[in-house]
């Protein structure tokens, strides 16, 4: 047993700590999700340059052949950030499930190009009457002669406005919420047929709706097997909830560090307001809630690419039900300690609690991770 | 990064689990496996039994007979021991006074008191709070005045932890009144038997003897048994109370509990169904449970600082409040368990030797009564409010 950081891993924690303090600060992260894009290329071609969108992938791809726990490191530092660039839709997931699932020949045409900076990616799966059901599939893909025919409906795509690749889910077989028959293809912008929405997050990251009618995808951007992809976005899934709850430690954090500088700042009736009981233990509350919420979001990166899949999903669900419950209490007592200023545009408390509300509701909230947790 | 132990601990986990289930006394163990009440013998012979492999001072010197395991092992052990159903030995000798000695009294005082300490041949109280101070502590007034080579204590100590089965009390009491009031207090070693002392029961909401009032009455304790120096006291019942707090989240006690839980949600029934999977109360047995894994891994992080020579801070103080409110939660949830069977008060039950007629689920005796009895926890080793207050100051500079 071990909590202390590996070589690499205190690299990446200074290295993307220096990058968000000296690049990220609220004032520029506020030029970058007003701007027409709502995120910065400049900032992802530093991403890429500083090694962060390789982190996990295998050295031949030109990453650095790390672990979730070094991602993990990195989330925590963009959490603090509160980073919009698309990294949880084109590292995680998208990257994650190619480097997983593909064929050599996708692994060499699209790993390199994600780890230089030039390909994003989106996970196409959830549609809007899934919810969070991940075996809910409606969109169809018809075999035709040299491929497949997709045509449905994905709802709130994480990083679709900008992906350059989709990676759609789709039914081959069985009934709406079979867990067989599930099939993943990669689908490009511009394919004809082919519709995206986008638009902003109310936490300033962005998604898009994704029609497709008759969208033609030919046999070789099938990804993995055909009819066999439920575990492969299952564990897509289980490893973007550890991603946000290791971003989430990084958001809670840096929330308390500035209510805390408020209480101690602010004066009423004569005195700080870090000098009343009543809201020193709730400061403390919060903290506490942020230390345990840790815990869990530590074992959830261990246990991030277990191949034991209960084990792996009893880890995250408890990860996501903590961060779920201990974010609402950072965010909301947060911006009641604060009181109005709390819920201005302006001062970045309030920017740090929608964050923690968006993760809440990503990839399951905390009541239906409870319900997945104590039925597995 | 690693949270998995390593194959030597593992091993050194097996070990202590095979020693445990050889030599803890079947009784023992189906007392504290099903909450029946332990006696003083429980404790006594368990303790006699751990010194006579070497492991009753863990976390002691080795000069002292400590076993110079690293923290995790400490832990290690301890989780096993709560798993297997060891009785849990009250801090106050091996945990609370021992260390205090070890780290402030004399030379004789040590040679005298703990290899007594370390046998299990004294038991030993805690003479703290009193009935005007109890989270001010400081404000202490049980006096002790010198009067040739003796001390003559006065004055009243209350909530003491089975003193009606200890030989000695360590006691914080005023030895100069006019000082401020934390650099007025000396600690002393009193003999329980000593003229003058006398205990009285408190019994509690659950009907249980476990706290005591202790009078004392112009009792006289030789110059000797004063600890380090006089008006020095406060220091050291600081220390003691910083001591050991890695232990504090009773992390084994409460997977036990747990487990208890659980087995009890399968057998009941509600409409003809488990409770387990009644999703009202499924998801509250979650609920404690993700909560208890959060707490085991923070113990786990506090071990691995205190490991690497970080003295366990303001994070002792977290464990304690998480750990405590996670203890009221699983009695309150067994209690819940056993729907109208928590109502029948039969507290003849709670004796393994009784053979009588159990009303209701064999299991369903104890649950009110612990629930009650666990609102403690919350209370005792500084209150919750008094860690926060310790947390708003220390940690966050408040």
């Amino acid at each position: 047993m071990n909590f202390d950081l590996t070589d690499t891993q205190r690299m990446l924690q200074d290295t993307a700590s220096r990058l968000i303090r000296e690049r990220y600060s609220f004032e520029e992260r506020s030029r970058i999700v007003a701007s027409p894009d709502g995120f910065s290329r400049e900032i992802w071609a530093m991403f890429a340059e500083l090694g962060l969108l390789g982190v996990e992938l295998p050295e031949e791809y030109g990453g650095i052949g790390g672990d979730f726990q070094d991602l993990a490191i990195v989330l925590d530092a963009f959490g603090h950030g509160l980073v919009v660039e698309p990294f949880l839709p084109t590292v995680i997931l998208g990257a994650g499930l190619v480097n997983a699932a593909g064929t050599p020949e996708q692994k060499d045409k699209i790993l390199p190009e994600v780890v230089e900076g030039k390909l994003f990616l989106a996970l196409a799966h959830g549609e809007p009457k899934s919810r969070y059901n991940l075996a809910h599939v409606e969109t169809k893909a018809a075999r035709s002669d040299d491929g497949y025919i997709l045509t449905g409906a994905k709802s709130v795509v994480l990083g679709g406005d900008c992906a350059d690749l989709f990676i759609v889910s789709a039914r081959t077989a069985g009934a709406v919420t079979d867990e067989h028959g599930i099939s993943l293809f990669l689908v490009e912008r511009g394919s004809p047929g082919l519709e995206i929405r986008g638009y902003p997050n109310v936490d300033g990251t962005r998604a898009a709706e994704v029609t497709l009618e008759g969208v033609h995808v030919r046999a070789a951007l099938l990804l993995g097997e055909e009819g066999a992809a439920h575990p492969l976005i299952v564990h897509a899934v289980d490893r973007g909830i550890a991603a946000v709850c290791a971003e989430a430690i990084g958001v809670m954090a840096a929330l308390n560090d500035l209510t805390l500088d408020y209480l101690k700042t602010r004066t009423q009736f004569g005195v700080p307001i870090g000098s009343f009981q009543v809201l020193q233990h709730r400061m403390v509350d919060l903290v506490v809630a942020q230390e345990h919420a840790a815990s869990l979001a530590i074992l959830a990166a261990d246990r991030a690419n277990s191949a034991d899949a209960k084990d792996r999903a009893r880890a995250v669900s408890a990860a996501k039900v903590m961060i779920g419950r201990s974010g609402r209490l950072v965010g909301q007592d947060s911006v009641q300690m604060h009181g109005g200023i709390g819920i201005t545009k302006e001062y970045a408390g309030g920017h740090y609690f929608k964050r923690l509300t968006v993760i809440d509701r990503s990839f399951g909230d905390a009541d239906f991770h409870l319900a997945r947790f104590a039925t597995l | 990064m690693d949270l998995r132990f390593s194959a030597e601990e593992l091993d050194f986990a097996e070990e202590v689990r095979t020693w445990v289930k050889a030599n803890l006394a079947p009784a023992t163990r189906d007392k504290v496996l099903n909450a029946k009440r332990l006696g003083k013998q429980d404790y006594s012979t368990w303790h006699a039994s751990l010194n006579d492999k070497g492991w009753a001072v863990p976390a002691w010197p080795v000069e002292h007979g400590g076993t110079g395991w690293t923290a995790v092992q400490r832990h290690l052990f301890d989780e096993v021991l709560a798993e297997e159903g060891a009785p849990e030995l009250p801090a106050f000798s091996v945990k609370m006074i021992g260390p205090v000695l070890i780290a402030f009294a004399s030379d004789e005082q040590k040679s005298h008191y703990l290899p007594r300490i370390r046998s299990g041949e004294d038991w030993w109280c805690q003479g703290f709070s009193e009935p005007g101070s109890g989270s001010d502590l400081a404000s202490l007034r049980t006096k002790a005045v010198l009067d040739g080579d003796h001390w003559v204590v006065n004055g009243q100590k209350t909530w003491t932890t089975l003193a009606q089965y200890a030989d000695m009390i360590f006691c914080l009491c005023r030895t100069d009144p006019t000082a401020k009031k934390q650099m007025g207090i000396s600690m002393l070693l009193i003999d329980m038997k000593s003229p003058g002392i006398t205990v009285r029961p408190i019994i509690t909401i659950d009907g249980a003897h476990e706290v005591n009032e202790v009078f004392f009455d112009d009792v006289r304790v030789p110059a000797a048994n004063l600890v380090g120096e006089v008006n020095k006291g406060w220091d050291y019942a600081k220390f003691l109370l910083s001591h050991e707090r890695t232990g504090i989240a009773r992390v084994g006690r409460s997977k036990r509990a747990l487990l208890r839980l659980k087995a009890m949600a399968e057998q009941e029934l509600a409409d003809g169904v488990p409770l387990a999977q009644v999703p009202a109360f499924r998801d509250k047995i979650a609920n404690v449970e993700i909560d208890l894994m959060a707490l085991e891994i923070s113990g786990m992080r506090l071990l691995a600082a205190a490991e690497s020579g970080h003295a366990p801070g303001a994070e002792a103080n977290m464990l304690k409040i998480k750990g405590s409110e996670i203890q009221q939660r699983l009695t309150e949830l067994m209690m819940e368990a056993v729907g109208p069977y928590a109502l029948p008060f039969n507290p003849d039950a709670r004796d393994l030797a009784w053979n009588g007629e159990p009303i209701g689920p064999d299991y369903a005796a104890p649950l009110a009564p612990d629930y009650f009895n666990f609102r403690k926890t919350t209370i005792y080793g500084g209150s919750n409010e008094i860690q926060r207050n310790i947390l708003a100051k220390s940690k966050l500079g408040l």
